[in-house]
């Protein structure tokens, strides 16, 4: 359903390319990992999907094709159109994306507010419905709160419960468990693997945690320095990491009984 | 915005300020005296129970005068500060949140604009449109007040445009305009309200002083600053013209400037 061929992005005040030629596939239904560290480009090739690639600041080529539609070079109000409707995303930080003055109720409609035209009662169904999916307890109080008024993990997932709720093909998903503690990060995982299965809604998933993505991606891409160094099923990636980098990454990940020689690679 | 508690400042500035538009509606309707009646025994009265701030040289009660007077001065100043906050805001907004080449010019401009004292500024416009009007002083005052709320809200929009929330509602496909008013706009009133209300004391004492010069409001309207002006002649025989309207204007400016000082407090949350 999204296809990225051959994404080359390169800002103007870098002397390399962000992103030097990517090409992926995501399959219906799928939840694929992106993984690298930070300034591997995986952040930029996920805003180039989402159209928020600054485009008078950078060059970039290539396609990207949600179900066949062309993005990277649509014209911004066709983007208007499938932001939030077909692709939704969250962030990493949930504090900083909520708007400090908007209670949560109005701010998971807002996508619906956009591109339906839906009544108010119907809007609140779908809201409190959506705030029911993230398993938020009490959803009407929730509804009615400010961001302030919640958790992190609370707002993490009204900020899911945001970007689905218009029920889009796609979600983006940067770093989403990050800024969030690790039992929280478990449970969200579960969260995300549950909607998936239910809406059958394709993911992408980007991260630095190869350990994250491998309990939630069936597929995983590893980047490095703009490139995909590796891509494949992820547990294949997983016991028989081919590239030197993913078998680093591997490496670092703390475990209990680290066979020797991966201690330093 | 996590306290939106109010705090002394706040509460005594919205107190006051509360009875003085009070007292100003109530000079819209009714005053003890005819404001403009004269009444010759009655003349260099002192304040009394009768004459809370005395009479002047025509036997004019001044207490009507001054309620009066400062309805005008209020209504100048609440018109100065809707359009300088109105057309002040949407430049600010556009060129802050878009930038590029008419943000350089526009500001430009504006820092070209503020070189200016703002009453030589209202000189030159009143002198085009003509004086003695209200609506002109209105018009020239409203002017001059334009560039200080584009400079206060460009920042305010440039600081927010690239802000996690505004970056999430154009993922959701929000248009600019709706950006800017439904997302960004009300999380700049903590900035914007206290510039309204400085605003407004900018705009009190900028009407007091041209009334005053003479360039501002002439009878048969009177104003703060028209009558300082007209009690300055008189000021050995009947200080309390002076001192009754000056007080006024005084009191004015403080009440609202009590609320500016509480709101931002309010906001850096200092109490």
């Amino acid at each position: 359903m999204l296809e990225i061929r051959d994404l080359h992005v390169k800002f103007h005040t870098r002397d390399r390319e962000a992103v030097a030629g990517v090409s992926l596939t995501i399959g219906d239904g799928e939840i694929v990992g992106l993984v690298g560290e930070s300034g591997s480009g995986k952040s930029v090739t996920a805003m180039s999907v989402a159209g928020l690639l600054p485009r008078k600041q950078c060059d970039y080529s290539g396609q990207i094709l949600l179900d066949g539609a062309e993005l990277l070079h649509a014209d911004r109000a066709v983007l208007r159109k499938i932001q939030g409707k077909d692709i939704g995303v969250v962030f990493q930080e949930p504090m900083s994306c909520m708007d400090p003055l908007m209670k949560i109720g109005r701010q998971v409609e807002e996508v619906l507010r956009i591109h339906t035209k839906l009544s108010r009662e119907e809007r609140k169904t779908l809201a409190l419905e959506a705030l029911r999916a993230v398993e938020l307890p009490d959803p009407e109080g929730v509804y009615e709160k400010y961001p302030h008024e919640l958790s992190g993990g609370m707002l993490q997932r009204a900020m899911i419960a945001a970007a689905i709720v218009a029920r889009p093909r796609l979600l983006l998903l940067d770093e989403p468990t990050t800024a969030l503690d690790v039992t929280i990060q478990a449970q969200i995982l579960d969260l995300l693997k549950k909607l998936n299965r239910e809406h059958g809604m394709s993911m992408l998933f980007i991260s630095h945690n190869l350990n994250v993505v491998r309990k939630l991606c069936a597929r995983v891409a590893v980047m490095q320095r703009g490139v995909l160094v590796e891509e494949g099923l992820t547990e294949n990636v997983w016991s028989n990491p081919r590239h030197s980098y993913t078998q680093r990454l591997i490496a670092a990940i703390p475990t209990r009984n680290r066979k020797e020689g991966e201690t330093h690679g | 915005m996590k306290q939106r508690k109010m705090n002394g400042y706040l509460q005594a500035g919205l107190l006051l300020t509360g009875l003085l538009a009070a007292l100003i509606l109530l000079g819209f309707f009714w005053t003890p005296y005819d404001p403009s009646a004269m009444s010759g025994g009655e003349k260099f009265l002192g304040p009394s129970l009768h004459h809370l701030m005395g009479t002047d040289k025509f036997g004019r009660d001044i207490f009507s005068r001054v309620l009066q007077g400062a309805g005008t001065t209020f209504t100048i100043a609440l018109c100065t500060v809707a359009i300088g906050a109105v057309c002040g805001t949407a430049i600010g907004a556009l060129t802050g949140y878009f930038g590029g080449l008419a943000d350089e010019v526009l500001m430009r401009l504006n820092d070209a604009l503020t070189a200016f004292p703002s009453i030589l500024l209202a000189l030159v416009v009143i002198s085009i449109l003509g004086p003695g009007k209200k609506t002109n002083v209105i018009l020239a005052l409203g002017l001059v007040f334009i560039p200080s709320f584009a400079r206060v809200t460009r920042t305010a929009f440039a600081a927010l445009r690239d802000v996690n929330y505004v970056k999430s509602a154009r993922l959701m496909g929000a248009s600019s305009g709706r950006i800017l008013l439904v997302h960004i706009l009300p999380n700049t009133m903590q900035v914007l309200l206290p510039a309204i209300t400085i605003g407004f004391n900018n705009a009190v004492l900028a009407e007091a002083s041209m009334s005053f010069l003479g360039i501002g409001v002439t009878p048969p309207d009177a104003s703060l600053g028209y009558m300082l002006s007209e009690a300055q002649s008189m000021f050995v025989s009947a200080p309390w013209y002076a001192i009754g309207t000056g007080l006024t204007i005084v009191l004015l400016v403080f009440s609202v400037g009590l609320i500016g000082e509480g709101l931002q407090r309010r906001d850096k949350g200092v109490a």
